[in-house]
């Protein structure tokens, strides 16, 4: 791969984006970098503005306002030499039906020209059983995979995923992870569209949030997890929180039929304090998780409306 | 340069394996062809039914495969993101198009390949046989069904430019004066007929090939008029995405 060393910006520069249909403002005022060497991931519901923001760095978009630089270039005005460097997977596949899984890899092998052997490649993505069928036999985990096999025909020093394990099975996920954490463990910037969270959560090193077309976070997980420890525990469906409170002296949220949240950090004391109380009301406890909230609680927090108001 | 070949390499092997689009663009015409030439149920005019018939099935086939074949393939490819997909790659929108014209020319030099030996074999005999200015119709109308096609495939979505590209190419066919003479229809139709491009490639290469041309004059300049309009009209209103 390239060497990017001659860039002294990030791979990927956004900065100041916004992006309008008619009256709709799909992106607003949106700024962040992507790095080489890793996978950036970004979150949002559907309709957050991902997907307008990903193809304004594809060179799909041009920007309404503010600006958009990807390996140095102009994606809009550069794309022909853009994309000989970048890998693309695009949500919906963009694969004919009628073609198949060998032959279009072999094509984009060809197209890109950057000497990755193709066969190697439908073995990689797991797809070697399946490389006589054509794209509409497919199930739909492998037709990401042989999406995803297409943005690597480009051996590309940045890629953007957008969606790449939707619809895929456990065992698809993995071979997915595994290969976009090899893409970035060989200095390509990865840049992962997605509406799940826990997928994130497994494979980016940095998360950019995006909520109804602004970005509402961006940093590491350990940075948007920092100061949100909490316990998290599920018993009786009746408990008195007024007095389950007061005991433990933390607050105490129901956020399931008989799920509970203690926004506190883990102390053990606390923790004994917590078990005796359940215990002396004769209530069970199980399935405790105690320590930095789950991505999804981050997003949960970060895009509750009434709190952002 | 190789990768230009390798589009043009992929459109024809999805032109080949594509049932559909063998019917269409050799299927019909061989068969419209060898039916009507031996059953001689068409007003042709002609001593032989094959003198009217034969430049007439030409005139189809160049519309088969430049408007129909061209534009419903093109179409889906739109539809499905193919188009969008390929655009990100270094092989770029220009030799995309490029390739596509490319596989169009191959597949109307198989079409000629089979029909003019059949036409032969059912005993076409054009006196004068001007190939040059045969090909120079070829070419005119090429471009011309070709910008009508990718207009259509550049703006509706598949399932619609699949049912309006067949329902054009039904119209044109009949309207067109490739296998019912344009005299044989009703008089308001005639007016229209003479001013489509079928109509006026079928005449051209009439003329060219056989002398039996309408109103060969006329009918070159309407033609080449559709080969200048009909591409420029696409290259403005074609879109590569569906845009959200």
């Amino acid at each position: 791969m390239p060497s990017t060393s001659a860039n002294p910006e990030p791979p990927v520069v956004v900065d100041g984006l916004t992006i309008r249909y008619g009256d709709l403002v799909a992106v607003r005022n949106v700024s962040f970098t992507a790095e080489a060497g890793s996978v950036t991931a970004v979150l949002g519901p559907n309709g957050a503005g991902k997907t307008s923001t990903i193809e304004a760095c594809e060179g799909y978009q041009r920007p309404t306002s503010g600006t958009v630089r990807v390996l140095g270039l102009d994606p809009a005005a550069e794309q022909a030499r853009l994309s000989e460097r970048m890998g693309v997977m695009l949500q919906d596949g963009g694969i004919t039906p009628s073609a198949r899984v060998r032959d279009t890899v072999r094509h984009y092998c060809r197209l890109y020209g950057r000497g990755v052997d193709a066969d190697a490649l439908v073995e990689q993505v797991g797809l070697a059983e399946r490389s006589r069928s054509t794209w509409r036999r497919l199930s739909g985990g492998e037709r990401q995979r042989l999406s995803l096999a297409l943005a690597l025909a480009a051996r590309p020093e940045v890629a953007f995923l957008d969606e790449p394990t939707s619809g895929v099975d456990v065992h698809g996920r993995d071979t997915i992870r595994s290969i976009v954490r090899g893409l970035a463990a060989e200095g390509c910037a990865v840049i992962l569209a997605t509406h799940e969270l826990d997928e994130a959560e497994r494979v980016a090193d940095r998360v950019v949030i995006f909520d109804q077309g602004e970005v509402i976070a961006d940093g590491t997980l350990a940075e948007l997890r920092r100061g949100h420890d909490e316990i998290r525990f599920h018993s009786s469906p009746d408990l008195d929180l007024r007095a389950m409170a007061e005991a433990i002296g933390f607050v105490v949220s129901r956020v399931g039929a008989d799920e509970y949240v203690v926004d506190a950090p883990p102390h053990p004391r606390l923790m004994a304090t917590l078990a005796g109380w359940l215990g002396d009301q004769g209530h069970p406890l199980h399935d405790v998780r105690a320590g930095a909230q789950r991505l999804e609680d981050v997003f949960r927090r970060l895009t509750a409306r009434e709190d952002r108001a | 340069m190789s990768r230009l070949l390798a589009q043009v390499r992929a459109e024809l092997g999805l032109v080949a394996r594509n049932g559909e689009q063998l019917l269409l663009t050799l299927g019909i015409p061989v068969m419209l062809l060898v039916f009507f030439s031996l059953v001689d149920v068409l007003p042709t005019g002609t001593d032989e039914p094959i003198d009217f018939l034969a430049p007439g099935v030409l005139a189809l086939a160049v519309m088969s495969t430049a408007m129909v074949s061209l534009g419903i393939a093109t179409g889906f490819e739109r539809s499905y993101q193919v188009l969008k997909r390929l655009g990100a790659t270094p092989l770029g929108r220009g030799r995309l198009v490029l390739a596509k014209i490319v596989a169009v020319a191959v597949v109307e030099l198989v079409q000629l390949a089979v029909l003019v030996p059949i036409a032969y074999a059912l005993g076409w005999r054009p006196d004068p046989a001007n190939w040059l200015l045969a090909v120079a119709g070829v070419l005119l109308g090429t471009a011309a069904f070709a910008g009508i096609g990718l207009t259509m495939a550049g703006r509706l979505r598949g399932e619609v430019n699949l049912a309006a590209q067949n329902g054009l190419y039904l119209v044109l066919l009949l309207l067109g004066g490739m296998v019912v003479p344009i005299d044989e229809l009703p008089a308001p139709l005639q007016a229209v007929a003479r001013v489509l491009p079928s109509g006026a490639l079928a005449d051209v290469l009439r003329d060219a090939l056989g002398g039996l041309g309408d109103r060969p004059g006329t009918s070159w300049i309407v033609l080449a008029a559709w080969a200048v309009a009909s591409p420029l009209v696409a290259r403005r209103l074609f879109r590569f995405h569906e845009r959200r």
